[in-house]
C-alpha cells in the first residue's frame, strides 16, 4: 500500500462500538434506545459506559416492550432525530413487525414524500453459540419481502463500520443485522477515518472462475475458508459476500454467474422461501443460458428452531467441511 | 447395376458447377463415400463423394466444363448388395451418416446389445478423458441434450457443435459447457456443412520438383490452380468493368480499442474466440451502410440495384488465395454476434472447410489489412458490389485535439475504393465521415 492509513484491529463487537461511539460524538440528533443498553451497556458490552458520557436522555433503557422501542423510535425519526434501536436478540422482534413492517417502511410513501424514517434497527441473530431456541434465530428473509426496508448484514469489522455508517446515514429505516457468532471470532483492520460502504454493493470476497458462491454473515467467512481450501485440489471458486441482502446486488451476481456459469447459495436461515431462492430465481430469469449446473441452495433445514443439544445445532448449522464438499461436487459437475 | 450420378448441387443458391478435376478414371473402382470427382463453383473446390460402391463405367463431362445441377456427369456400376435407385444425385461429404441404410437389416436383438455407431464416431475433443462418452450412455442426439444445461445447448447451438459427438468430462461423462468450447476451438464438427472443400492436397504438387505457387522456383511457371484462375478472372473483370475511385480518412480508434482491451479476455473465455476490432468495425460499417443505401448497391445495366440484405464479405488472405466468406445480415447482429460469425468464418477459411453458402450474397466488403501494418492500401472492388473499405494498422500517434491540446491517440486509417458508376465522391465521402464518425463514437464502454 502506497499511503498507510491510520487503522485498528478490532472484532465485529468492536467495530459496532466504535462506530456508535463517533456516530454519538459527532451527531446530537443520535439516540440509543432499547432493552439494557443504558445502565447494563447492552448484553454483549456494546454500549457500556456510554450512558455515562452521553447521559440517559440519549442512551435510553427501555421496558422489555419491542413495539414501543421500534413505535417510539418511528416518532422520533420522523421528527428530526436519528434513532438507532435495539433489539436485544433477533428472536424476540416479533412484537415489533408490524412498526417495522407496517409503518417504518411505509412512512415515505404514505405520507407522500413529506415525512422519512432515518430509522436504524440494530440486532444480533444468528446460531452456533449454543443459542437453542431463542438466541439462534435468523430473521431477514420475514423481512425482505417489504419494499420500502432495507436489511443490511455485514461480516466484517470494515463492512460494519462502512455499512453502519452508511445506515445512519440513510433516510429510510434499515435493519442492521449483526451475526453474533461472529462478533468475537472476526477480527480485522478497521480505518480510523469517517467512511461509508454503499448500501446495495456485494463484495467478491474472493476471484474465481469455474463456481460462484453467494453467502453472507458467518458463512460469508466459512465460505471462503472453503473456496481456499478448494484452491488446493486446483478448483477455483468466487465467493461473493452479499453484505447488503436489499437491495440486492444482482449485477455483481449475474455478472459472476456469467463467468463461472454455476451457482451455489449458502445461509444460515431455512430454504424454503429464503435469500437463496431469491438469487436463484432472479438468477434463472436473468442467465438461465448461461447455466452449466442446476443452481444449488445450501441452507439451514426447515425447522421449527434451532435445538439446543449440541448435535442438533450441528444438524443445523453447516460445516465448512459441508461446503467444501458441495463446492467440489459443483465444480465437477 | 448402373448408377447415374448427377450434378449435386452444393449450396442453396448454386445452380450449376464446374467438373474441375475427375479423381477417377473409368475403370477404376471406388468406395462408397470415396471421392471421385471435384467440383467448383465460385470460388470452392468441393470433392464430391461416390454415392455408392462400384466401378466408374463412363465420366460424361469434360474437366473445365460447367453444367447445370441435375445433369448427369457420371455412371457408376455398381457392387451387388449395395442397391440404391438411379439417378442418384452425388450426396455431399456427410461422413458421420449413420450406416444402417446400407446394411442388411439388423438382427432383432435389443439395441444395447452392442456398441453403436455413436460409439464408433470419431471424437471431436481430442484428449478426452472420462469413462464413456455422453452419446454412449443415452443413445442418440436428443439423449444428449436431455442432459445438456442451458449453457451447453446454447454454446453448441452458437458454434455448430453436435453433442452427441463430445466426450463429457463432467460427473457421469456429463458434456460440460467447457467440453464444448474446447470443441469449438478444435473447429466445427465434421458433419456440419453441405459441400466441404478439401484442404490443399499432396498431389496437387507435382512430384517432378515443378514449381508450386506454395514453392515458387525461380524461371518456372507455377501452373494455375482452379481458384487461381477464379480470383484472376474476377479481379481482371471488376478492374476492368469498374471505374474505381479511392478515398482516405483518419479514424480515432481509441475509446473502441480500450472497449475492445476491457473486455477481450472474457470474451475470449466465454465463447473460444478472440475478440479483435472487426466486429466493431463491421458493426460501424452496416450502421453507414444503412445510412447511405447506395453504397450497399450493385450497378446493372437496368439500373442501380438498391440491396434489401447487407451482407458482409470478410477478405481473408490465405497462403495460396483470397477467400471472402460472407456474414449474412450483420446489420442484424450484435458486435458479439458479429465477433463469433467472423470468428467462425476465419476459422473455418483456416482449414479450407468454407461451404458455397459461406462466400456467397456478399453486398459490401471489409478488408482488415491493418494486421501486417500496412497504413493505408487501394484496394479492389468485389464483383457487383459498390465498395470496399479497408481496415488499416492502428498506430499511437500525437494528434491535436479540439481544443488545441496534443494528445497520444491510437488512429488507424480507413480506405475506400468505390465503383464511380454507382456513386460519385459526394455519397462516397459522406460515408467515409458517417462511418469515421460511429467508430470514433464506440466505447470506452458499453455492451457488446
Amino acid at each position: 500500500m502506497a499511503v498507510a492509513t491510520p487503522a485498528k484491529t478490532m472484532t465485529n463487537v468492536e467495530a459496532v462500538r466504535s462506530t456508535l461511539y463517533d456516530a454519538l460524538k459527532r451527531d446530537d440528533r443520535i439516540v440509543i434506545l432499547g432493552e439494557d443498553v443504558g445502565n447494563r451497556g447492552n448484553v454483549f458490552l456494546i454500549t457500556k459506559g456510554f450512558i455515562d458520557e452521553f447521559g440517559p436522555e440519549r442512551i435510553i433503557d427501555t421496558p422489555i416492550a419491542e413495539a414501543s422501542i421500534v413505535g417510539i423510535a418511528i416518532g422520533m425519526a420522523m421528527e428530526g432525530l436519528r434513532p438507532i434501536a435495539e433489539i436485544q436478540f433477533a428472536d424476540f422482534i416479533y412484537p415489533a413487525f408490524n412498526q417495522i413492517v407496517g409503518e417504518a417502511a411505509k412512512t415515505r410513501y404514505r405520507s407522500n414524500g413529506e415525512y422519512t424514517c432515518p430509522l436504524v434497527i440494530r440486532t444480533p441473530y444468528g446460531g452456533g453459540v449454543r443459542g437453542a431456541l431463542s438466541h439462534s434465530v435468523s430473521i431477514e428473509a420475514l423481512f425482505y419481502h417489504v419494499p420500502g426496508l432495507t436489511i443490511l448484514a455485514p461480516s466484517t469489522p470494515r463492512d460494519i463500520k462502512g455499512l453502519l455508517n452508511a445506515a445512519i446515514e440513510a433516510n429510510d429505516p434499515v435493519l442492521f443485522l449483526e451475526h453474533k457468532r461472529t462478533y468475537r471470532l472476526i477480527k480485522d483492520e478497521v480505518p480510523d477515518e469517517y467512511y461509508t460502504v454503499p448500501i446495495g454493493k456485494a463484495n467478491v470476497s474472493k476471484v474465481g472462475h469455474q463456481l460462484t458462491v453467494v453467502s453472507y454473515g458467518l458463512y460469508a467467512h466459512q465460505a471462503l475458508d472453503a473456496a481456499h481450501r478448494l484452491e488446493e485440489e486446483d478448483h477455483s471458486v468466487e465467493v461473493i459476500d452479499l453484505r447488503s441482502i436489499r437491495p440486492m446486488d444482482r449485477s455483481t451476481i449475474l455478472e459472476s454467474v456469467r463467468k463461472t456459469r454455476k451457482l451455489l447459495i449458502v445461509h444460515e436461515d431455512n430454504k424454503f422461501g429464503g435469500i437463496g431462492a431469491e438469487i436463484s430465481a432472479m438468477v434463472a430469469e436473468e442467465a438461465l443460458f448461461d447455466l452449466d449446473a442446476p443452481i444449488r441452495r445450501l441452507c439451514g433445514p426447515d425447522v421449527p428452531a434451532m435445538g439446543y443439544a449440541l448435535p442438533l445445532e450441528e444438524e443445523f448449522m453447516i460445516s465448512t467441511e459441508r461446503m467444501v464438499d458441495a463446492m467440489r461436487e459443483m465444480v465437477t459437475f | 447395376m448402373a448408377t447415374t450420378i448427377t450434378m449435386p448441387q452444393l449450396g442453396e443458391t448454386v445452380t450449376e458447377g464446374t467438373v474441375a478435376q475427375w479423381l477417377k478414371k473409368p475403370g477404376e473402382s471406388v468406395e462408397k463415400y470415396e471421392p471421385f470427382v471435384e467440383v467448383s463453383t465460385d470460388k470452392v473446390n468441393a470433392e464430391v463423394p461416390a454415392p455408392v460402391t462400384g466401378t466408374i463405367r463412363e465420366l460424361l463431362i469434360k474437366e473445365g466444363d460447367t453444367v447445370a445441377t441435375g445433369t448427369p456427369i457420371a455412371v457408376i456400376d455398381e457392387v451387388e448388395g449395395a442397391a440404391a435407385p438411379a439417378p442418384h444425385a452425388a450426396q455431399p461429404h456427410t461422413p458421420h451418416q449413420p450406416r444402417h441404410a446400407s446394411q442388411a437389416p439388423p438382427p432383432p436383438a435389443p439395441s444395447q446389445a452392442a456398441p453403436q455407431p455413436a460409439a464408433s464416431a470419431p471424437a471431436a475433443a481430442a484428449g478426452s478423458r472420462g469413462n464413456g462418452t455422453a452419446a454412449a450412455r443415452n443413445g442418440p442426439t436428443e439423449g444428449a441434450l436431455r442432459g445438456a444445461s442451458p449453457a451447453v445447448r446454447r454454446l453448441a447451438r452458437e458454434h455448430h457443435i453436435d453433442i452427441a459427438q463430445l466426450r463429457g468430462t463432467g460427473t457421469n461423462g456429463r458434456v460440460t459447457a467447457d467440453d464444448v468450447l474446447a470443441a469449438a476451438r478444435l473447429g466445427p464438427s465434421a458433419a456440419v456443412g453441405a459441400a466441404i472443400a478439401e484442404p490443399p492436397r499432396e498431389r496437387a504438387i507435382p512430384p517432378d520438383g515443378k514449381s508450386t505457387y506454395a514453392d515458387p522456383i525461380p524461371g518456372t511457371i507455377v501452373p494455375l490452380s482452379q481458384a487461381r484462375k477464379i480470383i484472376a478472372q474476377r479481379m481482371v473483370e471488376s478492374k476492368s468493368t469498374a471505374p474505381h475511385a479511392w478515398s482516405m480518412v483518419e479514424v480515432d480508434v481509441t475509446n473502441v480499442w480500450k472497449w475492445r482491451a476491457k473486455e477481450k479476455d472474457r470474451f475470449a473465455r466465454d465463447t473460444g474466440y478472440s475478440l479483435t476490432l472487426l466486429p466493431f468495425f463491421i458493426r460501424a460499417v452496416v450502421e453507414s451502410l444503412h445510412a447511405f443505401p447506395l453504397m450497399n448497391a450493385k450497378f446493372t445495366d437496368a439500373g442501380i440495384a438498391v440491396q434489401k440484405d447487407v451482407n458482409i464479405g470478410i477478405a481473408i488472405g490465405l497462403p495460396a488465395n483470397l477467400v471472402v466468406p460472407v456474414v449474412k445480415n450483420a446489420d442484424k447482429l450484435s458486435i458479439k454476434g458479429l465477433a463469433i460469425a467472423a470468428g467462425e468464418l476465419i476459422e473455418k477459411a483456416r482449414r479450407n472447410k468454407l461451404s458455397v453458402d459461406d462466400l456467397a450474397a456478399g453486398t459490401f466488403t471489409v478488408n482488415n489489412n491493418g494486421a501486417n501494418g500496412s497504413y493505408a492500401s487501394a484496394p479492389i472492388i468485389n464483383g457487383g458490389q459498390a465498395g470496399i473499405v479497408t481496415m488499416e494498422a492502428v498506430v499511437k500517434k500525437p494528434v491535436v485535439t479540439k481544443d488545441d491540446a496534443i494528445a497520444i491517440r491510437s488512429m488507424m486509417n480507413v480506405c475506400l475504393s468505390l465503383d464511380h458508376r454507382v456513386v460519385d465522391g459526394y455519397v462516397a465521402s459522406g460515408f467515409l465521415a458517417d462511418l469515421k464518425r460511429r467508430l470514433e463514437a464506440l466505447g470506452p464502454d458499453g455492451v457488446l
